[in-house]
């Protein structure tokens, strides 16, 4: 009989008793609603190790790599540790390693973790000014390639988190950052399969990341990323990025200007996301990563959905900008 | 057991078959693409595949109760029989593509029929 610890505790399930059932069968509340694996309320995460293959049926590839599976549909035959999502917050120390301007209102803060965090490249952490307050902020490091965590940091007007990394921030200050979380990031597996990157301003941060990381594990399909802004100082890592793209033959990079004032050449006119499915039409079979401006995203998800994506081949963690 | 509608339809596997396409056109039919339009698609994408599994006679446990709880906000934005009937004729429409006899497909309508009521808070 397996026992599941959750929460400092540990239950007894029966044989043939689903994770769900155990728990609440002991007063332990766990939010659920179809009780068939289907609608995905159950959602858990395991920490001791792979969960039961069928306990993931339905759930996205990056849920799957982090060992997500559903209660209702997971009837356990080892013993299981167990936690309800995005519980795992402890924080962490880093020191500031770098801080370098990418245009006139983002900057790079590089991290120095005394212990090597353990990130996928496009996952989010947050980063806290003080106890209390902290913020999202995307990674744009790869973990097998950078040495530091980077990440893009705009300044927000009347931003408390975003100003004090951009006036008070500096080389050698200890912060605290949360661990690597959230789905948005590169799984192999599916090597010839195209990926389509759409980003606004600093929501290029996870996107580089993603773009090298699959690259890295020698993705062999087209990866196509498009950065908008209104306008060409909006933009950055360009360089970086067509040399990306000159290395190699299977990326491009596509900066996109919505405004008027268009520079001369290697840039397109219109928003990242018209531009792109202007360039590529339908989207049938293509793996979808999305982030940067909240309505943007939405946008984009619902196009690529009706323009034939998987919903489960679409990536976004869209941030909602906190109240300053 | 062989002989539920559920697997006459073909089971789980008819559903996964089912559920983007019929997403998709309940989200381009202006007429109650609203209704739909959540924020987060994966949550809805997921209800509409509980919705398929229960309108194709397959394994649920919602009630009567639940149903109505969980489109009372949507019946004060005005939820009525005409949505209703489009969401079943898109329903219709998605089986269809997937080549579904026809018998079937009055089977599900008529199961969704079932639920008329419940759902429309009435």
């Amino acid at each position: 009989m397996p026992n599941l610890s959750f929460n400092g505790n540990t239950y007894h399930c029966a044989e043939n008793q689903s994770v769900l059932d155990a728990l609440t069968g002991h007063g332990v509340s766990i939010p659920s609603s179809c009780h068939n694996g289907v609608c995905q309320t159950c959602l858990m995460r395991s920490v001791s190790g792979n969960p039961p293959v069928d306990s993931q049926n339905g759930l996205k590839e990056t849920l799957k790599a982090q060992n997500y599976f559903l209660a209702c549909n997971c009837q356990p035959q080892a013993d299981m540790e167990i936690t309800l999502p995005d519980a795992g917050s402890a924080r962490i120390q880093a020191t500031v390693h770098s801080i370098e301007s990418l245009n006139h209102e983002i900057i790079c803060v590089g991290l120095h973790c005394e212990n090597p965090l353990e990130y996928r490249a496009g996952q989010f952490i947050n980063l806290f000014k003080d106890a209390t307050l902290g913020r999202s902020y995307s990674l744009a490091s790869v973990p097998t390639h950078d040495q530091h965590l980077k990440l893009h940091i705009r300044k927000v007007p009347e931003g408390r988190v975003s100003g004090w990394a951009h006036h008070s921030l500096k080389p050698g200050d200890v912060v605290e950052i949360s661990q690597a979380v959230g789905n948005c990031f590169y799984v192999p597996g599916n090597p010839e399969q195209p990926i389509l990157l759409i980003g606004t301003g600093s929501g290029l941060a996870p996107l580089y990341g993603i773009a090298r990381d699959a690259l890295e594990q020698g993705h062999s399909g087209p990866i196509k990323l498009y950065h908008g802004s209104r306008n060409p100082q909006g933009l950055y890592l360009v360089d970086e990025l067509r040399a990306l793209a000159d290395r190699h033959d299977n990326f491009s990079y596509t900066p996109c200007i919505s405004g008027d004032a268009m520079p001369e050449d290697g840039y397109a006119q219109g928003r990242a996301l018209d531009v792109a499915l202007a360039d590529i039409g339908k989207l049938t079979g293509w793996r979808v990563f999305l982030c940067g401006n909240p309505e943007m995203v939405k946008t984009a998800k619902k196009k690529a959905f009706l323009t034939g994506a998987a919903m489960k081949d679409i990536y976004a963690d869209a941030f909602t900008l906190a109240a300053a | 057991m062989s002989d539920t509608l559920f697997n006459k339809l073909g089971g789980e596997g008819a559903v996964d078959a089912a559920v983007e396409i019929f997403y998709r056109k309940v989200l381009s039919d202006d007429r109650i693409s609203d209704f739909f339009d959540d924020v987060d698609m994966d949550r809805q994408a997921a209800k509409q595949k509980a919705f398929l599994t229960m309108a194709f006679g397959g394994p649920n446990q919602y009630s009567g109760m639940d149903m109505r709880r969980g489109h009372a906000h949507l019946v004060a934005k005005g939820l009525n029989d005409s949505h209703f009937d489009a969401v079943v004729e898109n329903l219709a429409a998605t089986l269809q593509e997937l080549n579904v006899p026809e018998a079937h497909i009055a089977a599900v309508a008529a199961l969704c029929e079932t639920t008329r009521s419940d759902i429309l808070g009435k």
